[in-house]
């Protein structure tokens, strides 16, 4: 599985998850720990509210121009010798990554921040054309050696431990002798096998946080460094980015620097925060190339609800607070992006009409915490419901609408709603043992797989009510 | 004051102790109760669920009850959030103008029980006893849509008699979430096995919070560990009196 089409509904795939106790074990640390870190991080801010708002204001003052903001950028790279392409879709950008390789007659090239290239699927696409891309993130390493693909958007190998890892260096990482399991050993084995591909290898391609549209300035914030290395060694550059993650002017990017590295790895400030804008004779990438993807955003910016979507980050904060990701992991999400984003962002590149994604808004409790956590204000939950409600449009009459029907009918006044409730009540008595319901039929069983139902009482309130209203009339 | 209930269809029908705990306890406060027997839903499980037609004709109906009401509370923080924070956005989805202006007119009147007795009344003692060990669980909609605070622990604490208790994990969701409980039943069931452990751990009788479709589920899979720890709806305990233990 890669790219954005999930292979199971969410349901089914979670079902799956959820039944791992280690992985449960090792996300539930994971996600607690950056979850405290991050309100610690974000604690000390003491206008927080105020920056998210800016945040929020100043994506969405973007996404209403954006086709000029894009324009203006792709004037301000070319005038700084940088090479502007526009993606339709994920095979328009894969050909143009791969035309730019077989130009320069390269088998092999070094990635950096990927999450965009794994949306379309570069690594296939450039092997099936026979060219090798290797991941230089030591967490992508890990998952591009083991086969695997991200669970994560910012920690993509948080499913693996340490001794997984070991045993993975140990069969791939041929040459570094017997490694044990202390971390500072296997970083190092990893640091030498990429050291020797940064230095000889001559293109690279790198995801992009944000591009400037008034200077041409494209932005990479990073923990480990191999980004610069990725930036600035090689000879050829190929960024490719979502359309909306355009900024509007210098000043702006101020904002997000103090928004992304708090929310995303609770820092104060990233560790490497590199700029670049177009090229720079004999410094760094004399070819510089910018691919402008929008497979599907176009269509998402078009909905007035969903557009907000666009506002996103990456920064991950909703993952980590999101307790349905913390119990599947990504994997369940089946798409490059997991948890609440994902959750309302898959769908929407692909539409509502693939089967899979559109059960992804349906996996949330609607708890809230993903909109309290994300520095663009995204209202995730509402997103979520406004989804629900496309997807069933698309699928038309099921068993779910007609019950829906049903309890709406039932509802649609104060007498029906007690006469349906005297049926539940006459109903019920087979399915009642000492006062609860341990096994219910139908679409509703799923809730007796783990929990008992108390039965419906005998009096309803309003039954209740009007005993009172007659006693004291 | 003019107290409208809604008693909400969850209530009604499987809880009618916590309204009558809820009017007795307005009652009390020297309000008079007004109950309009012709209300049924809010319309929330229809559209979080995705049905937004019939999620409007329950909106529409609540408006219809309500219009003239000096003000709606309801023992309910999840329907409060509908109300307060859903009706707007469904009525822009329906393009129905002249709904949404009404929503937006109703909107401001309505609200939770806690937040009704600490915020706008300014009560925090109730006058309430009830000598047992309690936890609170804080429910997701009340805690971050309405943003009700403390303001029930503020009315617990003032309870004569009663233990309450921390519970660890307390702002994490109890995997309720209406359908989601039958759509996503295996994560719905990690999530509430967490917080019966979490609830047991605390050594409590019993669990409260203002939301008894939360207590419904957190009481089911109380009940199915046969663990003998229960749920009670946080108006049925500040109702309680040495001379009337409604819970
Ligand atoms: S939706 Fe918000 S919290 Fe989630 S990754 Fe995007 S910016 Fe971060």
């Amino acid at each position: 599985m890669s790219g954005l089409h999930p292979p199971k509904p969410f349901p089914e795939a979670a079902r799956d998850k959820v039944s791992q106790p280690q992985l449960r074990a090792n996300l539930r640390k994971v996600t607690h720990t950056i979850r405290e870190k991050r309100l610690r991080a974000v604690g000390e801010v003491p206008h927080w509210e105020e920056l998210r708002v800016l945040g929020e204001a100043t994506k969405d003052a973007t996404l209403a121009n954006l086709s000029d903001r894009l324009l203006q950028l792709e004037a301000s790279v070319k005038a700084r010798g940088g090479q502007v392409h526009w993606a339709r879709d994920a095979a328009e950008a894969r050909e143009l990554v791969a035309r730019i390789a077989e130009s320069h007659g390269v088998d092999e090239l070094i990635k950096v921040k990927s999450i965009t290239s794994d949306e379309i699927e570069l690594n296939a696409g450039l092997a099936e054309r026979g060219i090798h891309a290797i991941e230089t993130d030591l967490a992508e390493l890990i998952v591009q050696l083991s086969h695997d693909t991200p669970s994560h958007i910012l920690v993509p190998a948080i499913h693996r431990n340490r001794a997984e890892i070991q045993a993975l260096f140990n069969r791939e990482l041929p040459g570094e002798g017997n490694l044990s399991d202390a971390p500072a050993e296997l970083a190092g084995a990893a640091r030498r096998y990429l050291r020797h591909k940064f230095l000889t290898t001559k293109m690279a391609v790198s995801g992009v946080n944000f591009a400037v549209a008034e200077t041409g300035t494209v932005c990479v914030v990073e923990s480990e460094g191999n980004g610069r290395m990725c930036l600035t060694l090689p000879e050829v550059l190929v960024s490719v980015m979502g359309i909306e993650k355009v900024l509007e002017r210098w000043e702006d990017l101020a904002v997000f620097m103090e928004l992304l590295p708090r929310s995303s790895t609770a820092e104060r400030m990233n560790p490497y925060t590199s700029f670049w804008s177009g090229v720079t004779p004999g410094d760094g990438p004399q070819e510089f190339h910018l691919i402008l993807l929008d497979n599907g955003r176009t269509d998402v910016l078009a909905d007035a609800t969903g557009r907000q979507t666009l506002r996103c980050i990456r920064c991950s904060a909703c993952l980590n607070v999101c307790p349905v990701y913390e119990r599947t992991g990504g994997h369940a999400y089946g798409s490059v992006y997991p948890g609440p984003i994902g959750a309302i962002l898959t769908p929407q590149l692909l539409g509502m009409a693939d089967k899979n994604a559109n059960t992804l808004p349906g996996a949330s409790s609607l708890c809230g915490a993903c909109f309290d956590a994300c520095p663009v204000r995204i209202n995730i939950p509402q997103v979520l419901i406004y989804l629900r409600g496309e997807a069933n449009e698309e699928k038309g009459v099921t068993a779910e609408a007609l019950a829906m029907g049903a309890v709406g009918y039932a509802m649609s006044s104060g007498w029906r709603f007690e006469g349906a409730l005297k049926l539940a009540r006459a109903g019920q008595g087979p399915l009642v043992r000492g006062g609860e319901i341990t096994a219910l039929p139908g679409l509703l069983g799923g809730w007796t797989q783990s929990r008992d139902l108390k039965a419906v009482p005998p009096q309803s309130f309003r039954e209740w009510w009007r005993q009172r209203e007659g006693a004291d009339g | 004051m003019n107290v409208d209930l809604f008693i909400t269809c969850v209530n009604d029908a499987m809880f009618p102790r916590t309204g009558q705990a809820t009017v007795r306890l307005l009652e009390r406060l020297g309000h008079e109760v007004r109950f309009n027997a012709n209300q049924t839903c809010c319309g929330q499980m229809h559209l979080n669920t995705g049905y937004r037609e019939g999620a409007l004709k329950l909106i529409r109906k609540f408006v219809d009850d309500y219009r003239d009401a000096e003000v709606v509370v309801m023992p309910s923080g999840s329907c409060a959030a509908m109300v307060r924070e859903l009706y707007p956005e469904a009525a822009r989805w329906g393009g129905d103008t002249e709904l949404l202006r009404e929503v937006e007119d109703l909107a401001p009147r309505v609200y939770e029980l806690s937040e009704f007795l600490v915020n706008r009344l300014g009560v925090e003692d109730v006058g309430a006893y009830y000598p047992h060990r309690v936890t609170y669980h804080p429910t997701c909609h009340a805690m971050r849509v309405l943003r009700v605070g403390d303001a029930p622990l503020r009315l617990l604490r003032n309870v004569r008699g009663m233990t309450l208790l921390e519970l660890e994990g307390a702002e994490e969701c109890c995997g309720f979430g209406g359908t989601f409980s039958v759509k996503n039943p295996d994560v719905s069931a990690a999530m509430l096995a967490d917080k019966t452990r979490h609830v047991l751990d605390t050594g409590a009788e019993v669990c409260t919070a203002g939301d008894n479709s939360c207590l419904l589920h957190i009481g089911g899979g109380l009940h199915r560990l046969r663990s003998g720890a229960g749920t009670v709806h946080l108006a049925e305990i500040l109702a309680s009196t040495e001379e009337e233990v409604f819970a």
